[in-house]
């Protein structure tokens, strides 16, 4: 079984982003594998463990963004592809979607493409379907485990209301949900490999496609406005008394 | 001159900190209070390879290098000194004599299995009620062949890991006449009748590391377990002993880099006369130099590390490693608990177990004093 697993490079979850000029800004925190897409690698791992085969791990970024690739290796993905092309400066989900679906076609497809269920940054959770239909795959999402078996891929769906099972044939893209089990750590094997692998680089060129025009583009990004926020200690002689006086500023505030 | 981690070593940092962080930081006080060893962190150790740090990759280890070695023990020490001690006892300790010295067979028999996370671990058992650091002629544990097998009789102190391993290799007499070529090491399977693994210690910290006293009643196995060469033992011991300077010098870092980040929460966040502690600087003073003694700490780890990797003598550089990691680590958990004024304590903070933890790292595996010992005898000797 043929595995890809498409994964992002994110701001670490602890990172204060701000709108800086117009732009994202995320200080000196450091890029991670987006959270989400390490149950993506995680479930990929898990079905080659089930089926064996390979996987793959894919991502579109700049150079940078070998760091995350080397995490998916590390795991114990068996290669890895960054897709990095300066006429890829600002992506929208769909036109990321139709790169990774010209990568997936130029790695000669697959039996699963599995995506993590969003990106912590952008957080949209449309590539994944997006990617779907730019290959003509079905989509399966929000996957909380997965079965395939003659061709048939058999998921169960977490879902706000309960659960469904659903099932397609390969090839599909799927998303995955953190049901599907806790990624694993790298071990020291792994990232002995990982530091060692000479990751491929494909351009747009090499993808044979251009760079696709956004359909959606951020017309301006501002900061939150700052909330002015004042505390107040109340004292009284008994707590009914504080209390009272409690009741007489929330009334007072309009707050009730 | 080259100061920075390969890149082999960076993820292997971020991915034992992370580890670290998820899975033994926040059993560290638990582990510490109840006196248990946080078995649930070391089954995952496994697959991870902090378990076969010393252990090549045919024999199911991860066989690191020895820089990636200290950096896990110190990483596994910020997290918590209890389950610190018994992995690096388990690696540098318990596994890598087996790994320089052992049969092929022996290797294949036991080491796959310790480093799995599957089983129990390794230990190795030196101190004796009689015998500390003067292992030579203090050591009365005796070991003598008979029907194709060793018989050992005799008494050991201190064994951390003890009751928690798979096997003990122990330190026992072979030679009666004495001497530097009097001692061997035998492997010791735990469930083998005639040996009796103690309660363990009550000791002052590190109470979620089992220590254990370990006796001998005509305990048999096959002369198949002799690690490495018969009467040679003493000379594997002390050349296990370098290494493990280095493992408790990086253990002591984590303490001190852990008591460290602790003071810096705590210093920013608790005012007193209108502004943090921080803002003084009698505090400012401590914060400073605990920063710079855990820097120069971590440069004469990671340096014995290097040397060690590199193939080169390493035994001074080992020593100093060890004598100064574990005295800046007592150090800063000291101050770190000054900083924290009453509430360092208290046993609800953590400085007040760290402090407890460091304190053995300048006893266990060569005290202060042998360390100055090991030190002046070269510094003499090379003038």
């Amino acid at each position: 079984m043929k595995i890809i697993t498409c994964i992002k490079q994110v701001p670490d979850s602890e990172a204060k982003v701000t709108a800086q000029n117009g732009q994202p800004s995320w200080g000196e925190a450091p890029l991670v594998i987006n959270p989400f897409d390490e149950y993506a690698v995680e479930a990929a791992l898990l079905q080659r463990e089930a089926q064996d085969g390979e996987v793959i791990a894919l991502c579109i970024g700049p150079d940078s963004a070998k760091d995350a690739l080397k995490h998916a290796l590390a795991m114990g993905a068996d290669s890895a592809i960054l897709v990095s092309d300066p006429a890829l400066g600002a992506l929208d989900s769909q036109g990321a979607a139709r790169v990774l679906a010209a990568a997936i076609q130029k790695i000669g497809g697959a039996d699963l493409a599995i995506f993590g269920r969003q990106t912590l940054d952008e957080g949209t959770g449309l590539t994944v379907s997006q990617t779907a239909r730019a290959l003509g795959w079905p989509l399966l999402s929000f996957a909380g485990s997965i079965k395939a078996e003659g061709g048939k891929i058999t998921v169960e769906r977490v879902i706000e209301e309960g659960k469904q099972t659903v099932s397609a044939a390969a090839p599909a893209v799927l998303s995955v949900v953190q049901s599907i089990g806790e990624p694993r750590y790298p071990s020291f094997m792994g990232i002995r490999k990982a530091s060692k692998a000479v990751i491929p680089v494909w351009t747009l060129a090499d993808l044979d496609i251009a760079a696709p025009a956004p359909v959606v583009t951020r017309a301006e990004l501002l900061n939150p406005p700052v909330r002015d926020q004042a505390c107040e200690m109340l004292t009284g002689e008994t707590p009914e008394a504080i209390a009272e006086t409690l009741v007489e500023k929330i009334l007072a505030e309009k707050v009730l | 001159m080259d100061f920075e981690l390969n890149e082999e070593q960076r993820m292997w940092q971020k991915t034992v900190h992370d580890f670290v962080a998820a899975e033994i930081k926040p059993k560290a006080h638990e582990v510490d209070e109840n006196a248990t060893f946080n078995w649930e962190a070391t089954r995952k150790m496994g697959p991870l390879g902090l378990l076969g740090l010393s252990i090549p990759e045919q024999y199911g280890g991860s066989g690191v290098d020895a820089v990636s070695a200290a950096i896990a023990i110190e990483e596994i020490g910020w997290g918590c000194g209890s389950t610190g001690l018994a992995i690096a006892a388990h690696n540098g300790l318990g596994t890598s004599p087996i790994a320089l010295y052992a049969t092929d067979a022996i290797k294949k028999r036991w080491l796959p299995l310790v480093a799995s996370g599957r089983a129990k671990l390794g230990a190795l058992a030196l101190t004796e009620p009689g015998a500390g650091s003067d292992l030579q002629g203090g050591v009365r544990t005796k070991a003598e062949k008979s029907g194709g097998e060793w018989v050992i009789n005799g008494a050991k102190m201190w064994c951390t890991n003890a009751s928690i391993a798979e096997y003990i290799i122990t330190l026992v007499r072979t030679n009666p006449a004495g001497g530097s070529r009097s001692l061997s090491m035998i492997l010791v399977p735990t469930n083998t009748p005639g040996l009796t693994i103690h309660p363990a210690e009550k000791k002052m910290g590190l109470k979620g590391s089992p220590t254990h006293a370990v006796t001998y009643e005509d305990v048999r196995v096959p002369l198949e377990n002799l690690i490495g060469e018969e009467n040679r033992g003493l000379q594997q011991t002390l050349a296990t002993l370098d290494g493990g300077r280095i493992s408790i010098g990086a253990l002591s870092l984590g303490l001190a880099q852990s008591a460290l980040e602790a003071a810096l929460d705590y210093s920013k966040t608790r005012q007193t006369f209108g502004k943090p502690i921080a803002e003084h600087q009698a505090i400012q003073f401590m914060l400073a130099d605990a920063a710079t003694e855990i820097d120069a700490a971590r440069l004469m780890v990671y340096r014995a590390a290097w040397l060690k990797e590199k193939g080169r003598p390493y035994s001074k550089e080992a020593a100093m490693a060890k004598l100064f990691a574990t005295e800046v680590g007592e150090r800063v958990a000291r101050n770190a608990i000054q900083i924290h004024g009453g509430y360092g304590y208290s046993r609800e903070y953590p400085v007040e177990r760290i402090y407890r933890d460091a304190r053995l790292m300048t006893i266990g595996e060569g005290t202060s004093e042998i360390n100055r010992m090991v030190i002046a005898r070269q510094v003499l000797l090379s003038h």
